[in-house]
């Protein structure tokens, strides 16, 4: 990790950052309780990039939302920082990023961003100077002053990361944010993103459908099976943290897609996508 | 990473003036083709002036009782107005309070959006009963009545139909209800606002004269009307009719520009190619 580094008072130096204990969560329905969490222990440290993958009602997006405190937990225990998710949210720890972008058309692309500063209300000056700072992080210094319908779904999702930064998070917490996109925008914001991961040591929870994407980005990749939602596998991504095109080359890279492949195959979800592994090492050969 | 992008504002404030009066051009020739077009038919099959008078006779009796007819209309006016600003006042504090409690808005939507669609100009003699004939308040509440219910029910859904990732943010952000209310409720529920709102002027306009219709003081568009037409001067009629679309129009156009003022971003959306 480098020095730029940005860190808030109140921290503490070491320790996890998060930390699941025996979470389990229960949703009530009209054709009965479903269990979509059962008994996930998860420990996150400091600057980790953890991905989150599984099938389809695997309760990825669920373990998502109760460290979010945007839900919460039936059952077990869910620290931040050392707190309660629910007082890290209150403390502003968080910055989210959705599948779909929820740029406000109201507002331009700067003010998009200068929200979440306006509802701290902090002085005018420093939400602009922010907001340029974070545009410029994301490459869009320039488009400050348009409407956010006026950018790509590429575009806007770098303003959605952008504002997710604003507040300087502990955690970011990203639910698919890339699923929208096409593959090669995908593939360039795979980048980016390791770029501003790198540059502002933000800890980062990844949801993501993509085996190449999970084994790309993260330091490790937590492999979930469905019914009821639990984690299967936890696979360290022992590649160069510094990583770029080449990457998707390597072999270590093949052997990890195959590993969580695996993982995911022997979990007792829906089976994973043969083709996908041709796919992904064809892509690889002729590139 | 490219993209073609518009400016909204890229246009010169000339070129967009000269754009708009050229963006008019059609439809002014479509009105003089067609006055044109009406007036001769009138004289070409000498058509009766109690069934349909030409657009000249009408100018003519609009001009020799201009000022009757002003009065009248300056009296309608103001019970429309005061119509729309009680029905809409009443409509959009209904509809927050609605949107805000879940129990209201479960027990009470059902029955606004059935009363929408009552016939409320068939209270009209009722309310002739109630706050008097010639009190202009008996028609202003018909026009209110009718504007309420529009006004409500659009306000509810603009308010609840928020994107739930868009609470979810807000949430992230520990935004109290206030904030989510002022950030990004009501810029949403905005466009919902306006349509009732369009639609408002013109539900306003028909219930006052139809209100008048019934009973009203003379001088009043829909007494000037329903005594015109009793007495077979139809061009008079046709003449307090013109005013009464003027004033339909004008108003709706009002509602445009406020509109436009209100929320830029809107109608800037459609530049995008």
């Amino acid at each position: 990790m480098t020095d730029t580094v940005t860190d808030r008072a109140g921290r503490p130096a070491s320790g996890p950052v998060v930390e699941l204990v025996d979470t389990s969560k229960v949703f009530g329905g009209s054709a009965g309780p479903v269990e979509a969490l059962n008994r996930i222990n998860l420990s996150i440290g400091r600057g980790e990039f953890v991905s989150l993958i599984g099938p389809s009602g695997c309760g990825k997006s669920t373990l998502l939302r109760i460290v979010g405190d945007l839900i919460s937990a039936s059952d077990g225990m869910v620290t931040v920082n050392g707190k309660s998710a629910r007082q890290a949210r209150l403390d502003r720890d968080y910055g989210m990023v959705f599948q779909a972008p929820v740029l406000f058309d109201w507002r331009t692309v700067r003010q998009n961003v200068e929200l979440p500063l306006e509802i701290l209300r902090r002085p005018k000056a420093e939400r602009e100077a922010k907001a340029r700072d974070m545009l410029e992080l994301v490459e869009l210094g320039t488009f400050g002053g348009h409407r956010p319908w006026q950018l790509s779904g590429g575009m806007q999702q770098r303003v959605a990361i952008a504002r997710a930064l604003a507040l300087d998070p502990a955690i970011l917490l990203m639910d698919e944010p890339f699923g929208a996109l096409d593959e090669m925008t995908r593939e360039r914001m795979n980048l980016e993103l390791l770029r501003i991961w790198d540059r502002t040591g933000t800890t980062v929870i990844f949801v993501t459908h993509s085996i190449p994407e999970a084994v790309f980005l993260s330091t490790r990749v937590v492999v979930m099976s469905a019914r009821p939602g639990r984690i299967t596998d936890l696979i360290e991504v022992d590649l160069p943290r510094d990583r770029n095109v080449e990457t998707r080359e390597m072999e270590r890279y093949f052997e990890l897609v195959t590993r969580v492949r695996e993982a995911l195959r022997s979990g007792e979800g829906a089976p994973a996508d043969p083709t996908e592994a041709a796919r992904v090492r064809a892509e690889g050969l002729s590139a | 990473m490219s993209v073609a992008v518009t400016t909204p504002s890229g246009r010169s404030a000339a070129a967009r003036l000269g754009s708009g009066i050229r963006d008019w051009v059609p439809a002014g020739a479509v009105l003089g083709g067609f006055l044109v077009a009406w007036q001769l038919v009138v004289s070409i099959f000498q058509v009766k002036q109690f069934i349909l008078p030409g657009p000249i006779a009408i100018a003519e009796a609009w001009q020799a009782d201009l000022p009757a007819l002003w009065a009248a209309t300056t009296y309608t006016l103001s019970e429309i107005i005061t119509g729309l600003v009680l029905g809409v006042t009443a409509g959009l504090v209904a509809g927050v309070l609605t949107a805000r409690f879940a129990t209201a808005r479960e027990s009470l939507m059902p029955f606004a959006i059935a009363a929408n669609s009552v016939p409320i100009l068939a209270f009209a003699p009722v309310f002739n009963n109630w706050f008097g004939v010639a009190n202009p308040l008996s028609k202003a509440m018909v026009a209110a009545v009718l504007c309420f219910f529009p006004v409500m029910i659009n306000t509810v859904r603009g308010l609840t139909s928020v994107q739930p990732a868009a609470i979810e943010l807000m949430r992230s952000y520990a935004a109290g209800q206030l904030e989510v209310f002022r950030r990004v409720r009501v810029p949403n529920a905005l466009p919902f606002i306006f349509t009732a709102l369009r639609l408002s002027t013109t539900l306003a306009t028909i219930g006052a004269i139809v209100g008048e219709y019934f009973a009203a003081p003379r001088s009043s568009l829909g007494q000037y009307i329903a005594t015109a037409s009793g007495f077979l001067n139809f061009e008079r009629s046709w003449a307090a009719i013109v005013f009464a679309a003027a004033i339909g129009i004008g108003l709706y156009f009002v509602v445009v520009i406020l509109e436009r003022i209100v929320m830029p971003w809107y109608g800037a959306r459609d530049e995008v190619p």
